[in-house]
């Protein structure tokens, strides 16, 4: 579990709770082009999220690494002795970077990106974990639809740097022969064969799933992600609330209402989402006054989340920087030493946040378009989560007030657009001093707080 | 303030928005129930002995606590009320046309009750507990939901392994208003052959063909592989998650609160105060507790993050998990108050905290309803485990004993959750045993009973902790219940 407690108040070691005893290897199973990489980018990404260090080994990076030029589909034709050798040869240099990973870098779970389509390459992973005390989950991608598998060749296969010297054509027809190549062998995860194995099997992306024998809470929490992402295009849009009364008095927390500009803001966002034109489109708030009556203005039913409240300040709430800094400068200082973990007296951190936002992650994955409006911090932590930020940037990323930010999942990221909707706004952004120390001056420490009435 | 409750009357709603309700009137409706729009009918698929009544009065009860109301509508109940007096297994032969008839009359009535408990009740979920094991029965309960546009997901349970099947006719078979001689050779026999009768005619889910375009979870040989086919929405995402977590282990879970803190001692509810000298009595006493009860190295330990828990458990001096999700429930701007000062600071406040104390909020903190989110990864979890000893609060184990004893939310506020006391909850049958141990060392009583009277603004003294009521008031607050 999250939130090991880093409260200086007790005299308790800092125990970092680990999800699971000993490291986890997830090794991926499939023919090429059915969402392997995606689906290891995505599950790595939301694992480093809710703080568990993940890391994916690509295979297909070492054998880059190891065949600087790519020629043909030719070089993984089963036949090819050269060929297998130098892949078997990448798949153990892998391995062997997991095994430093896990053992000695502090990662908990490595995710092994490859075909691994042979019965044969997955019993050699596997008494490469045994040796290491490391627990083994397959994730399995089969799917024969094919135009899910075309739509994946054109958005990530055709940019591959495999491909950079191939038109179009060539490109498809090299990659057809080459997914052909690997055909014959694969022996994909069996219920009876690999009963003793813990495995999740996804079928035509989603439409159905066969789990076995998950061992504990780590895999069970894999196996709940993968079975509520999915791959229909869509949009997210985040926002903040307009602009607040709080806000232009430079006040952090609170609950209170928009001002006239928040107003103003309030109704560009229904115009601009009218033009958007959006299908279906559900809208979020929390259960502020704010980010409600924005959304009122919009004009359309809209969901309330507790979740997506405001990091509570505790005993800063409704209080201005310069105030914080007065009454209690220790603080101040400690926050901006560690802005993700550091914890309002009698309040929240960005570490707490995050977890409080895990279920609001786990249902945007479900759904399809959707308009988030919410808080600074809020979005801060929705915005690290899809755009892969680390703990050490989240609490910096740039939120300004009266801006849309429209996220659109392509390949194995996240496009993301600004859009400024021209109202007026304070500035709430407060970036890191230079100085941190304890010992700093007032004005060192207020050096970067925003201008407001 | 009056300005945006008049925008608030005014727009328009549809029925998923939620506005903030005006003081007092805070939303019902819990947020696990927002997400489901059409009333979804759950099928149980199996031969008898896979566990179907098991999970269906479990996943029930889950259902309902986390807000979703949920009911069973068991198949059995519905025979025995037409057929008074159960004679033998021939009753389930397929091949005996009059009792066809009977049973095949008993699922129409009972789906006529679903509908009626979707339509009239306020039902969100009803769970059709029976085999259901012929394609033509499940193409009638299909023909029913289309008819009727609600949504419908089959959990199927098969399993193959004897001696699962024969432990479980054991505990919840031989004692079944089927068998009042329990006699437990002839209940065995009888019970294993009505199974064959089914096994005749037991058409499994093909998600291959003929059901492949159904919504369903297979579970097979209790959970150690299972089969997800076309999850439609959130809440079913819900129960395949749920299902997929919960087991069959025999393990104990034990519940307690921190031992007696400073707080408590002055009679103020909240903060992050240290143990008393009694607490810490307490303390030493609990891992006397322990040891005399369970292997340590078997037992994880969980607190919250306030000092209180984690005072008790390092008295232990085992590894223990801290939660900030066990914390105390956020009282807001009463934090670190006595009820006294309560009442004097916030008279109304805390007259319609008595009037639905489920549903309020403190102004800035939480309700128990709010609890109850914050609390399902941890009920989600305890069903993973094994051996679990939680040290939590007053609030908190309420919720939780209201998960495993199955208390509505009216009751869930008010259960006796007294310092110094651990209980231990051994999941049994259909159920769970609740066993009490005092451990002897005192404390004050922080239990507030639903007071008798509701009226709000009136200036009836409240009841205050039991310690400081004249003999008189002790016998008010004495009949109201728990």
């Amino acid at each position: 579990m999250r939130g090991a407690s880093r409260s200086k108040n007790t005299q308790i070691l800092d125990k970092r709770v680990c999800m699971t005893n000993c490291p986890t290897l997830i090794v991926t199973v499939g023919l090429p082009a059915r969402g392997k990489t995606y689906i290891s980018k995505k599950l790595t990404r939301y694992l480093n999220w809710i703080d568990v260090p993940t890391k994916e080994f690509n295979v297909g990076q070492y054998r880059r690494e190891c065949v600087k030029i790519y020629k043909s589909f030719e070089f993984f034709r089963p036949d090819n002795e050269e060929g297998l050798k130098i892949r078997k040869q990448c798949a153990l240099a892998a391995l062997n970077d997991v095994r430093q990973f896990l053992t000695d870098e502090g990662g908990q779970v490595a995710v092994f990106d490859a075909t691994n389509t042979t019965r044969e390459r997955r019993e050699t992973i596997m008494r490469f974990a045994e040796q290491n005390g490391f627990k083994v989950f397959f994730v399995e991608s089969v799917c024969e639809d094919p135009d899910v598998i075309a739509e994946n060749i054109v958005q990530v296969k055709l940019g591959s740097p495999d491909y950079t010297h191939c038109n179009t054509e060539e490109a498809v027809a090299d990659f057809m022969k080459r997914i052909k190549c690997y055909e014959n062998s694969y022996q994909p995860l069996d219920e009876e064969l690999d009963r003793d194995l813990s495995f999740i099997k996804i079928i035509d992306v989603g439409r159905r799933y066969l789990v076995n024998r998950v061992q504990d809470h780590i895999q069970s929490r894999i196996v709940y992600y993968l079975m509520n992402i999915h791959i229909t295009p869509r949009s997210i849009y985040l926002c903040r609330h307009g602009e607040s009364d709080l806000n232009v008095k430079g006040r952090i927390g609170g609950d209170s209402g928009l001002s006239a500009r928040g107003k103003q803001f309030a109704d560009a966002l229904g115009q601009f989402i009218q033009s958007q034109n959006i299908s279906d489109l559900k809208v979020w708030t929390s259960q502020m006054k704010r980010t409600i009556q924005t959304a009122e203005a919009v004009g359309v039913p809209y969901e309330q989340w507790k979740a997506l409240n405001e990091i509570d300040a505790g005993v800063c709430e409704e209080l201005m920087y310069e105030e914080i800094q007065l009454k209690f400068p220790l603080e101040f200082a400690l926050r901006d030493q560690d802005k993700y973990r550091y914890r309002y007296p009698k309040g929240e951190s960005y570490e707490d946040l995050v977890q409080r936002l895990e279920p609001v992650i786990m249902e945007l994955e479900r759904q399809e378009n959707v308009l988030v409006i919410c808080h600074q911090a809020v979005m801060r932590c929705l915005l690290a989560y899809f755009l892969d930020k680390t703990a050490e940037e989240l609490p910096y990323l740039k939120c300004p007030l009266h801006t849309v930010l429209k996220l659109t999942p392509v390949a194995y990221g996240c496009k993301v657009e600004s859009v400024c909707l021209k109202v007026e706004a304070v500035n709430t952004h407060r970036d890191r001093p230079k100085n941190v120390d304890v010992s700093r001056q007032a004005e060192e420490a207020l050096l970067t707080v925003p201008d407001h009435q | 303030m009056s300005a945006w409750l008049q925008q608030e009357a005014g727009s328009t709603s549809s029925a998923e928005a939620k506005k903030s309700e005006p003081r007092g009137q805070e939303k019902k409706c819990s947020w696990a129930s927002y997400m489901t729009n059409s009333p979804t009918l759950i099928v149980m698929i199996g031969l008898p002995a896979r566990g179907k009544t098991y999970m269906s009065k479990k996943l029930t009860r889950y259902l309902n606590w986390i807000g979703v109301p949920t009911k069973v509508f068991n198949l059995g109940v519905y025979r025995r009320e037409a057929v008074k007096a159960y004679k033998s297994y021939d009753f389930f032969r397929h091949d005996n046309e009059e009792a066809m008839k009977i049973r095949k009359q008993c699922a129409l009535v009972a789906l006529q009750d679903v509908k009626t408990y979707f339509n009239e009740e306020g039902g969100q979920i009803a769970v059709f507990d029976a085999t259901n094991t012929t394609r033509e029965r499940r193409d009638l309960i299909l023909h029913f939901v289309q008819e009727n546009a609600f949504k419908v997901f089959f959990v199927e349970s098969v399993c193959d392994d004897p001696e699962v099947i024969a432990a479980n006719i054991l505990e919840v078979k031989v004692s079944s208003p089927d068998y009042p001689e329990r006699h437990r050779e002839r209940v065995m026999d009888d019970f294993l052959k009505r199974i064959e009768c089914y096994k005749v005619t037991y058409q499994q889910l093909d998600p291959d063909e003929y059901e492949k375009d159904l919504s369903f979870i297979k579970v097979m040989n209790v959970g150690r592989r299972f089969l997800v086919n076309r999850v439609q929405d959130y809440i079913q995402s819900k129960i395949v998650y749920y299902l997929m977590n919960i087991h069959v282990h025999s393990h104990s879970i034990y519940l307690c609160r921190h031992g007696e803190s400073e707080h408590n001692v002055q009679g103020r509810i909240g903060g992050d105060a240290e143990l008393s000298s009694r607490g810490r009595q307490f303390a030493s006493a609990l891992r006397g507790f322990i040891k005399e009860h369970i292997k340590l190295s078997d037992l994880k330990v969980w607190t919250s993050q306030l000092r209180r828990t984690i005072q008790t458990a390092e008295e232990l001096g085992v590894p223990y998990e801290q939660w900030k999700i066990l914390n105390e429930i956020d009282a807001g701007v009463c934090e670190e108050m006595t009820y006294e000062m309560i009442q004097n600071t916030f008279p109304e406040e805390f007259a319609l905290r008595d009037q639905d104390k489920y549903h309020y909020r403190y102004p800035g903190g939480e309700s128990y309803m709010d609890l109850v989110q914050r609390l399902e990864p941890v009920i989600m979890e305890l069903e993973r485990q094994g051996n679990v000893l939680v040290v939590c609060h007053q609030a908190v184990m309420r919720c939780l004993l209201a998960y495993f004893l199955d208390k509505s939310a009216d009751d869930l506020p008010y259960l006796k959750c007294p310092l110094h006391t651990v209980m231990k909850l051994t999941p049994v049958a259909y159920g769970c045993k609740v066993e009490m141990f005092y451990l002897n060392v005192e404390a004050v009583n922080t239990h507030r009973d639903r007071p008798l009277s509701r009226v709000v603004g009136s200036h009836l003294t409240p009841c205050v902790k039991e310690s400081t009521l004249t003999a008189q008031m002790k016998l008010m607050t004495v009949s109201a219940s728990e």
